[in-house]
């Protein structure tokens, strides 16, 4: 399954420079992030080319920070395909914790990264699959 | 101006009847207190086990100086003279690590209290016309029930609404015409500040007279008080080690408070050697609690810092006044009226796993309040990166600093490194209100 990994940020200026800093000096090459905003802090969630090389990098400085598992899921870049994902995860009574997306190729492929509530107990990724997704296995998502 | 008194006769003694009643009344406090396990063990290592030991005051200065740790030490029974079931009454405060301080009274010692707080309120030129209003909390803390026995017994009409719930204070206020409160500072300041979004004006109500207390303030927030309402405002002085309020209290003159010496024998001494200082000179206030057969407790180090007027005051009362107090001398934050001291929010945020070796207080005003931030780091190794577990731990520290200190924080989240080291002297409090 894929990894994620979690940040925990200090809503202040020059935490967000301090962490891009260390991911650049470690080789860490960032295929998308998003920030989790909570009012004086933050979660920054990066998805890179090796997880664990970017966590280790991370804790090494005294990082508060975490690697998820998470559910990439490749979604053509088509009208109504969203909609479809959703109404398969409402339907089963999955919740999502936190959810982002972006377009890999135009009118062609897109990824939408999910964090689920309780993953490991849940037919999430069971699903997805029956829904017509394709889930992203971790080195396709790091290599995209 | 007008001057009433509860107690005449004692409140206006000259100094040889004071002392006459003070040596008679500290002999019987000796022989109350030989029968506490503490003051047994203490007095009798002093060769001290009878009361006609005691010759004259001067004999006070056999008796060692008492502490607050003493009473954690000797926590919950230690210092109980009387058989349990004389008792009426405990009342109690949080302890600095954890271990709360504990009086108890019998139904004398309580009538004893009541007393002085009675002499009190008639000093101030209240009565039984009065409205009395008492903001201050009910409940383990003296504040509330000393000030209530007080008025009840000069007559007065108690509303005993305790503390907080501004709105409804105001609608009371306005609805019974209450003409007295009794309140920390900053609460009236704040109160003042939500008259207008309460639709009310100072002219609906017919407040004259607030006692103040609970937490140090200037004299500039004593005539700001007193001029946002247009009233008098006096001081009051009191630890439940000695009761509770009614130790000390301001006279119409408002000119310091008279500290009830038939009550108490008040010392003011060199926190760092121990010496007696002259009046006039600020020192730590140790005093004797003459009043109390439950738990007698004599030299009690108060951790004030204050000086003694000796000077006779307008009002005829003999009765030495107590300047207001000018600090402390421990690291005891007051907060809207609480007493805090650093290390019982430490002993609960290090027990806390998720959180790191460091942690910071800091207290600030918010409008007329006092507002207390508690930061603390966290434990990298604990966290699973979820922003739900970071809101539980919030929630979490919150609850059990409420439950110790018995005041709401807010509480914030710092990444690992970002407060001072625990090594070395590492800064663990900034107090940013303005100094009085």
């Amino acid at each position: 399954m894929a990894k994620q990994l979690n940040i925990f940020v200090e809503n202040r200026p020059g935490r967000l420079k301090a962490i891009s800093e260390n991911l650049f000096k470690s080789g860490i090459d960032i295929r998308a992030f998003t920030i989790q905003d909570r009012g004086d802090y933050g979660l920054l969630k990066l998805i890179v080319n090796n997880p664990e090389k970017a966590y280790l990098a991370l804790a090494d400085l005294g990082c508060a920070c975490a690697l998820r598992e998470i559910l990439a899921i490749s979604v053509p870049d088509k009208p109504g395909n969203f909609h479809k994902l959703t109404t398969a995860l409402g339907d089963n009574n999955i919740n999502v914790i936190d959810a982002y997306g972006f377009v890999l190729q135009p009118h062609n492929q897109g990824v939408c990264c999910l964090e689920i509530e309780n993953l490991e107990q849940s037919n999430a990724a069971e699903v997805i699959e029956k829904a017509g997704f394709t889930l992203l296995e971790d080195e396709q998502l790091y290599n995209l | 101006m007008e001057v009433n008194f509860w107690n005449k006769e004692v409140e206006t003694a000259d100094r040889a009847d004071l002392e006459k009643i003070q040596l008679e009344k500290l002999r019987e406090t000796v022989s109350w207190a030989i029968r506490s396990p503490f003051y047994k063990r203490k007095l009798s290592r002093l060769g001290i086990n009878c009361a006609e030991q005691i010759k004259s005051l001067d004999d006070l200065q056999r008796i060692p100086l008492a502490t607050k740790d003493d009473l954690r030490q000797n926590f919950p029974r230690g210092l109980m003279a009387v058989e349990p079931q004389e008792i009426v009454r405990m009342h109690s405060s949080s302890g600095t690590t954890g271990i709360p301080t504990v009086i108890y009274l019998t139904q004398d010692d309580i009538n004893n209290w009541t007393e002085l707080v009675s002499r009190c309120i008639v000093a101030t030129g209240a009565g039984r016309e009065d409205i009395f209003q008492n903001m201050m909390g009910y409940g383990l803390f003296t504040g509330g029930l000393g000030l209530h026995y007080g008025a009840e017994r000069v007559g007065m009409m108690v509303i005993p609404i305790g503390g907080g719930n501004t709105k409804k204070q105001i609608q009371m206020m306005k609805d019974f015409q209450t003409t007295v409160v009794h309140a920390t500072p900053s609460y009236l300041l704040h109160i003042h500040s939500v008259l207008a979004e309460s639709g009310v004006s100072v002219k609906d109500l017919a407040i004259k007279k607030a006692y103040v207390g609970a937490e140090p303030h200037s004299e500039n927030i004593r005539l700001k008080i007193e001029e946002l309402y247009g009233i008098d405002a006096y001081n009051s002085y009191g630890l439940s080690e000695m009761n509770g309020p009614g130790v000390a209290f301001e006279c119409v003159y408002k000119a310091s408070m008279h500290i009830w010496e038939d009550a108490y024998i008040v010392e003011i001494i060199d926190p760092q050697t121990g010496e007696r200082l002259e009046d006039g000179q600020q020192g730590e206030l140790v005093l004797t609690n003459l009043i109390r057969r439950a738990m007698p407790l004599m030299r009690y180090r108060t951790r004030d810092l204050a000086f003694l007027i000796p000077d006779k005051c307008q009002c005829g009362r003999t009765h030495r006044r107590l300047s207001r107090i000018m600090g402390r001398t421990d690291d005891m934050l007051i907060i809207n009226g609480v007493n805090v001291f650093p290390s019982q929010i430490e002993e609960v945020v290090m027990k806390i796993p998720e959180v790191g070796t460091n942690y910071l207080i800091q207290v600030e005003k918010s409008g007329a309040l006092d507002k207390l931030t508690v930061k603390v780091e966290i434990y990298s190794k604990m966290f699973l990166g979820e922003a739900s577990q970071l809101e539980k731990l919030r929630a979490k520290i919150k609850e059990e600093l409420r439950a110790s200190i018995m005041i709401n924080p807010v509480v914030e989240l710092h990444e690992p490194g970002f407060l001072p080291v625990s090594q070395g002297k590492a800064k663990r409090v900034v107090d940013e209100r303005p100094k009085l």
